[in-house]
């Protein structure tokens, strides 16, 4: 009898037939683009057929995507990890460790010392599509890809969280003009990084491994990364032949003891079975009727941007460039804002000779163009304008609106969705009011179809097209794109078919916009004159999906994907001059680009710079988080004094410890230590002990602690605790840690209780359960509420009574310790007063940069306050502000002490004529969802600008920067709008 | 018609023409605790509905109306409340909502201002919102709990729990499909008809009555016991609500499973529990304790009597008791977290560990900060404590997919079948 595997994964169908002996006699591995039925229908009368020829076998599936098949048709199944757990089983050695990486899944298993599993959760994402979508994302096939991996010299960080987030990082890098072999490795390093801390959570990873699945068997540069980071030899680092068929020959050996299968009537059952329509979708269609998407495409066809010619065209000209992350959009515009030539193209990764392409082709279709100014918008405005001598450079949300009011004056709602990213502005009085941005977690909007299109073997065109007479569209939910791809899943398995499955995608493109970006509740809120623009939106699906989702008319520009770059050549022409400096044809022709790499010295955080060298000696400094290296060399920059998170830093630094007669203590930094640092410094100092603080946090000491994370969506900023508390025990040599779990802060009297939220409040807990390292050391996890004074003193002692701390003692340093704190806060007022004066003098706008005391830390907050500052801004934080102890009421409960602070804040700050609240929201902070909104109220109730910045291990400033210079942009507009 | 009147800080408030006029609407979250805790108002003259819906407009209106990175049990109730203020089935002038608060650290107590934060976007806020919460955070003249409806709601969730569990261990087995859940109709009903009496309950009748529960479910004719057991323990609203959960249990019942849930009392007890812990902790006011401990007294004695009743069958698993399951959690959590579920989300894997059952699903919504905590980051200290805990964690959510859910299921049982197999 024979025994037959199938593996179906998210991409992929394995298959391996066993004989008597367990001896491999076939075995095939194919993509099946989503047409999971037919090509395992396929498979089993091709087995039935050539392999089996009138003997018996038995069957069983396995991999998440064959669960319907197997239910439907009833045949045996096996978990795939049970599959990998029975193949391993086989292999002469004894394995301790099997990492697998499947198509979208990753699994480890932990085969001695107590069996354990682990598969990513629901937020991880996939890995080898994640590895396909980089490489589309490169231009390369993944093949090129692994082979450019070999090649590196140098690592970039990118994000380990997710896909999505990986590829906000890896977008900017090439845009930047980092080399794709450095790309492609750094790639490669997050995927082991995330099988690491996602995966691993807590478990160290050691003896012999196994690697398994299609993306370590083929990929040799993924396999160095896993080598090098998890430091293996040839003994204990195992790639196996044919490891990508080791689920289907587990599912085989499973089949062994199952009864013989019958093959022909199988097949015939599963290809007269027809669709397997068994999900349940309420989303209407897109069209009913060819004559309703007639209708629809005509009432679109109206709005139109006059064009012109090109050649021969004797008048004055614009050029606007617009250098998206993943397109490029030039267009030339005449006197009477006419386009005389238009391109968009796909950027590729390598947008400046595309650009320079374009020019050239102009100036040979019109050599005497007069050309009186340029400029550039988007991702790579700093690249393009520098590489060009363009005139100026401008916010890509300011480009929109200009586009906007030409073809709608009255436009009060533009939303622009793009490749990479989502931007809604609502326009009150002709000024920028509310900006929408998409979080680093839900963005990949256009390019998520893009890559979907092709993983499943469509052009975007096509595969768009598809879905707009798509009768039942699947409801694939509107969070990011890595839970869509598990939703498209799902739909497979319940027998969607790939039209539905393309409707369903355009209309969850457009419910994240409404819902997650916007978060509109009705149409009406957004606006009566809406502009849809950006490319994404001249896809006829999306746009029908947008129009019943809001239920209004809206107006897409016929030239919609080219409004950035419009914009950005009308904003050339009111510049007003009388001749471009952009290269001309000589310039074009002796163009050159090169780039080099040097770290910055300007300040502790030591960016790996990459500068772009041009010709004339022009250059382009980026990777740099703040302005900084690029404003040390201009003369005009004024250097701000005032940074509330930069003395914050320094009130800490100050803080010094002498030896103590009780030895060495130690402190982690992060959470609410970065407050109560003022606190528990000059308590334990008084008891006699020397502290050692562990440093700020960086990727480095991130990357220390990472392997002992229980959960992978708690915040960044707790995460960043491993690594402090690991680096003072094995840097530092540390054998007393001090950090004590508080629920409840000091009673600031702001609000009905004083909590800590529960991350802050317990993660000594977590740390406590989750690093091994802790048990050679003391760690001191008491419950300690500072709120009581007196009750409080009787814990201290308590807790110090091993080391013979008396009542006395802690009295005196409890007292000592409530009045530096109380200092510690005094002063921060009193250097918000200073601030505030400071800027009002030199007429300068006041940012009051929100969050946690834990935002403070330079990794946490990735530089953001700087980055305010170098915009010519004075930063103060919301508890330097002028305010009396009181409790305004809010519509939501007001129990938290930070989150009072944040309300109180808005509340003064919407008096405030010159002053702007930017709201810091760490990713996965469940109480922000509550303060965020809260906060926007009170302060749009008031008239004022609310901006709210989504931080995470991401380290790509890029959206943060839109945000930003959004903001400037709107004040200078409301300035002078005012005159 | 009742006039709409407000407190000093303009907050609609339930008064007590509404309470004869109003019927006021209940997300569902446990059928059977429910059912009771409704009859319990009625009898006090309020008109009350639990929502049994579970059409796709419910998630549908909680993404709408909260933000989407709110928890999935706030983006539900909330959606399941919203779906029928709009069915067109309830006079909307006619009817006010209700949810649960308990004013903790868990920004779950902030449900009810989401609540009415989306009955302001839907151009509702005229309907009233009550919380029904033991802190005193928001009072109605119209709502009030006495003395006498607390201890007829415990009795409540006690024979809630009771007839759960006695459910859960036979319904797998029984010979005659449909027998267990013909006695949880009956007497569900029947202790319906009590609470609808007034009067409550003596501990002796009490004891009664639960003694035959017991013996009506042991005699349902059943084969033999012998299928994987796995627990379910999590965050409360997931943990027990088949809409949060994608119909948990019957997943488990159709993989050929017997589910074993903790009940609700011990999160009732555990929440009155904090009083003294937090009393040991943070000092206080000594009132807080002692009443705490009296009522933590006079409930654990009934939970006591249900698990004698259950024993004295002889054929039934008795849950663990609170007091057991909390003295479970000592070395494993400090009894200081308090948030969420807390202490207790650990304590429940505990017990289920003690009494046998190394199988756990482990339910969270997506982003859940105390789980963070006392669900996942405890997981690794349990597994090092009982190397053969089969836990597997399972996130809930809007978008979180059924396919991904039901494949980490499928490994946990295939693994739990293994150690089932040899032992």
């Amino acid at each position: 009898m024979y025994k037959v595997g199938i593996d179906v994964g998210s991409t992929t169908i394995k298959c391996v037939v066993l004989d008597e002996t367990h001896n491999i006699v076939y075995k095939s591995y194919r993509r099946h683009r989503a047409m999971i039925k037919e090509k395992v229908t396929e498979l089993v009368q091709m087995i039935q057929n050539d392999i089996l020829q009138g003997e018996t076998a038995s069957l069983a599936l396995t991999g998440s995507a064959s669960l319907g098949l197997a239910e439907y048709f009833k045949i045996p199944f096996v978990q795939e990890v049970v599959a990998t757990q029975i193949a391993v089983e086989q292999y002469p050695e004894t394995v301790d460790v099997v990492i697998e990486l499947g198509g979208e899944d990753a699994k480890i298993l932990f085969l001695t010392n107590g069996v354990e599993v682990r598969m990513n959760g629901t937020c991880a994402g996939g890995t080898g599509a994640f590895i396909d979508q980089m490489a589309v994302l490169l231009d390369v096939s993944v093949e090129e890809m692994d082979k450019l991996a070999l090649r590196a010299e140098r690592i970039y960080p990118i994000a380990s969280r997710c896909g999505v987030f990986a590829k906000t990082d890896v977008q900017p890098l090439l845009n930047q003009g980092a080399s794709k072999e450095d790309v492609a490795a750094s790639i490669f390093h997050a995927v082991v990084n995330q099988t690491i801390g996602g995966l691993a959570q807590g478990r160290e990873l050691k003896g012999k491994m196994m690697f398994l699945g299609g993306p370590l068997t083929f990929l040799k540069g993924l396999q160095k990364s896993f080598v090098e980071v998890l430091q293996l030899d040839q003994n204990t680092g195992i790639f196996p032949e044919n490891a990508q068929y080791y689920v289907a020959y587990g599912a085989a050996l499973y089949a062994a003891n199952e009864q013989p299968s019958d093959f022909a009537a199988l097949t015939q059952q599963m290809q007269i079975a027809g669709e397997l329509k068994q999900y349940d979708s309420e989303l209407p269609a897109l069209f009913s009727t060819q004559e309703e998407y007639e209708q629809f495409r005509q009432r679109h066809e109206r709005a139109v941007i006059p064009e012109g010619k090109l050649e021969g065209y004797t008048g004055k000209v614009t050029i606007g460039i617009d250098a998206g992350s993943t397109t490029v959009k030039l267009v030339v515009v005449g006197e009477q804002d006419e386009i005389l030539f238009r391109k968009y193209m796909l950027s590729n990764g390598k947008p400046v000779e595309l650009v320079r392409e374009t020019l050239q082709e102009i100036y040979q279709t019109n050599p005497q163009l007069h050309i009186i100014g340029s400029a550039a918008t988007g991702y790579g405005e700093e690249l393009v304008k520098n590489a060009f001598s363009l005139d100026d450079g401008l916010v890509e949300t300011v480009a929109h609106l200009t586009a906007a009011q030409k073809m709608m004056p009255e436009v009060d709602f533009i939303i622009d969705i793009g490749g990479q990213d989502m931007k809604c502005f609502k326009i009150r009085n002709h000024v920028i009011d509310t900006i929408f941005l998409n979080e680093a977690c839900s963005s990949g909007c256009g390019s998520f179809i893009s890559t979907f299109a092709t993983a499943l073997g469509y052009s975007v065109k096509d595969f768009a097209a598809l879905g707009l007479f798509a009768k039942h569209p699947v409801d694939l939910g509107s969070r990011c794109t890595v839970f869509m791809n598990s939703s498209v899943k799902q739909a497979q398995k319940e027998g969607a078919e790939i039209e539905d499955i393309s409707a369903g995608l355009s209309i969850s493109v457009v419910k994240n916009a409404l819902y997650k970006v916007i978060r509109a509740t009705t149409a009406e809120s957004l606006g009566k004159h809406i502009i849809v623009q950006g490319g994404t939106f001249l896809n006829d699906a999306i746009l029908r999906a947008f129009e019943q989702e809001v239920g209004v008319e809206v107006i897409r520009p016929n030239l919609a994907g080219l409004m950035g770059a419009y914009g950005a050549a009308l904003y050339a022409r009111a510049l007003d001059l009388e001749q471009s400096q952009i290269l001309d044809a000589a310039g074009l022709e002796h163009f050159y680009h090169e780039t080099t790499e040097r770290v910055c010295q300007l300040c502790g955080n030591h960016c790996k710079l990459t500068v772009n060298q041009f010709n004339n000696n022009r250059e382009l400094i980026a990777g740099n988080r703040c302005e900084r290296p690029i404003k040390s060399q201009d003369k005009n920059f004024v250097n701000i004094t005032y940074n509330a998170y930069r003395y914050k830093r320094e009130q800490i630094l100050k803080r010094k410890s002498e030896k103590g007669k009780r030895g060495r203590i130690g402190l982690p930094m992060g959470l609410n230590l970065y407050e109560n640092y003022h606190f528990w410094h000059p308590i334990l100092t008084k008891l006699g002990y020397e502290v050692v603080r562990a440093p700020f946090g960086s990727r480095e000491l991130f990357l220390e602690g990472q392997a002992t994370i229980p959960s992978d969506t708690v915040c960044y900023p707790a995460k960043m605790m491993h690594g402090s508390v690991m680096h003072l025990i094995q840097k530092q040599g540390i054998n007393k840690i001090f950090y004590p779990c508080m629920p409840y802060n000091f009673d600031e009297k702001i609000s009905g209780n004083h909590y800590n939220c529960p991350v802050v409040a317990y993660y000594p807990e977590v740390l406590s359960a989750n690093m091994t390292a802790l048990q050679e050391v003391r760690f001191m996890k008491n419950y300690l509420g500072p709120h009581n004074e007196k009750h409080f003193v009787a814990k201290l002692a308590e807790a110090f009574q091993q080391d013979h701390v008396t009542r006395k003692e802690a009295k005196e340093a409890a007292a000592l310790g409530y009045q530096q704190q109380e200092a510690y806060l005094k002063d921060l007022k009193r250097y918000g007063k200073e601030a505030i004066q400071y800027a009002r003098q030199h007429h300068l706008p006041i940012i009051v940069l929100a969050g946690r005391p834990y935002h403070v830390d330079p990794e946490i907050n990735h530089g953001i306050d700087q980055l305010i500052t170098s915009y010519g801004a004075v930063v103060i934080s919301e508890d330097c502000l002028p305010l009396a102890s009181s409790r305004f009421y809010t519509k939501v409960l007001n129990q938290w002490t930070y989150h009072a602070r944040l309300y109180n804040a808005a509340h003064y700050i919407s008096q405030q004529e010159d002053m702007y609240l930017v709201q810091m929201v760490s990713f996965g902070c469940g109480l922000d969802a509550i303060t965020t909104d809260e906060v926007r109220d009170i302060l749009e109730e008031n008239g004022k600008l609310y901006t709210q910045i989504k931080i995470d291990e991401i380290n790509n400033l890029g959206a943060v920067k839109i945000r930003l210079r959004s903001l400037f942009a709107a004040i200078n507009q409301k300035k002078r709008a005012k005159g | 018609m009742a006039k709409l009147e407000y407190d000093k800080n303009g907050r609609l408030m339930f008064t007590k023409e509404m309470k004869e006029e109003y019927t006021i609407l209940v997300p569902m979250m446990l059928p059977i605790h429910f059912s009771m805790l409704r009859a319990i108002f009625q009898y006090e003259g309020y008109h009350m509905e639990v929502l049994e819906t579970q059409n796709s407009n419910i998630i549908q209106m909680g993404l709408k109306y909260c933000h989407n990175d709110i928890c999935y049990p706030a983006q539900l109730t909330i959606g399941q409340l919203m779906d029928a203020l709009q069915s067109g089935k309830y006079d909307k002038h006619k009817v006010a909502v209700m949810l649960s608060q308990t004013g903790g650290g868990c920004r779950a107590s902030n449900y009810v201002s989401l609540l009415r934060k989306a009955l302001q976007k839907a151009g509702l806020e005229y309907v009233p919102v009550v919380s029904i919460n033991f802190s005193g955070l928001e009072d109605n003249p119209g709502f009030v709990i006495t003395k006498n409806m607390i201890y007829k709601m415990a009795n409540a969730v006690i024979y809630g729990d009771l007839l759960m569990c006695l459910h859960n261990q036979t319904m797998p087995y029984e010979k005659e499909p449909g027998a267990s859940q013909y006695l949880v109709d009956h007497f569900t009903k029947m202790l319906n008809q009590d609470f609808s009496k007034g009067e409550s309950m003596g501990p002796r009748a009490i004891r009664k009555k639960m003694d035959e529960i017991v013996s009506a479910f042991a005699k349902v004719p059943v084969h033999k016991k012998d299928k994987v057991r796995v627990g379910i323990v999590g965050e409360i609203y997931v943990k027990f609500a088949p809409l949060g959960n994608n119909n948990l249990e019957a997943f488990l019942l159709k993989e050929n499973a017997e589910p074993v849930v903790p009940g609700l009392l011990d999160f009732l007890l555990y929440t009155i529990d904090t009083g003294i812990e937090d009393y040991i902790r943070y000092g206080g006011k000594l009132i807080k304790p002692v009443i705490t401990g009296y009522l933590l007294k006079l409930f654990g004695g009934i939970q006591k009597d249900m698990i004698k009743a259950i024993e004295k069958a002889g054929c039934f698993h008795a849950p663990s008791s609170f007091s057991r399951t909390k003295e479970l959690a000592k070395g494993v959590i400090d009894y200081g977290v308090k948030m969420g579920e807390g202490w207790l989300l650990t304590a429940e894997m505990m017990a289920l560990i003690d009494e046998g059952v190394n199988n756990i699903v482990c339910t969270q919504p997506f982003g859940c900060l105390p789980n963070h905590v006392c669900g996942r980051g405890m997981m690794r200290r349990i597994k090092t404590m009982h190397p053969d805990a089969n836990i597997v964690a399972i996130d809930y959510d809007a978008s979180a997919t059924r396919v991904n859910q039901e494949n980490r299921l499928k490994l946990m049982l295939a693994t739990a079948r293994r150690q089932h197999q040899t032992v």
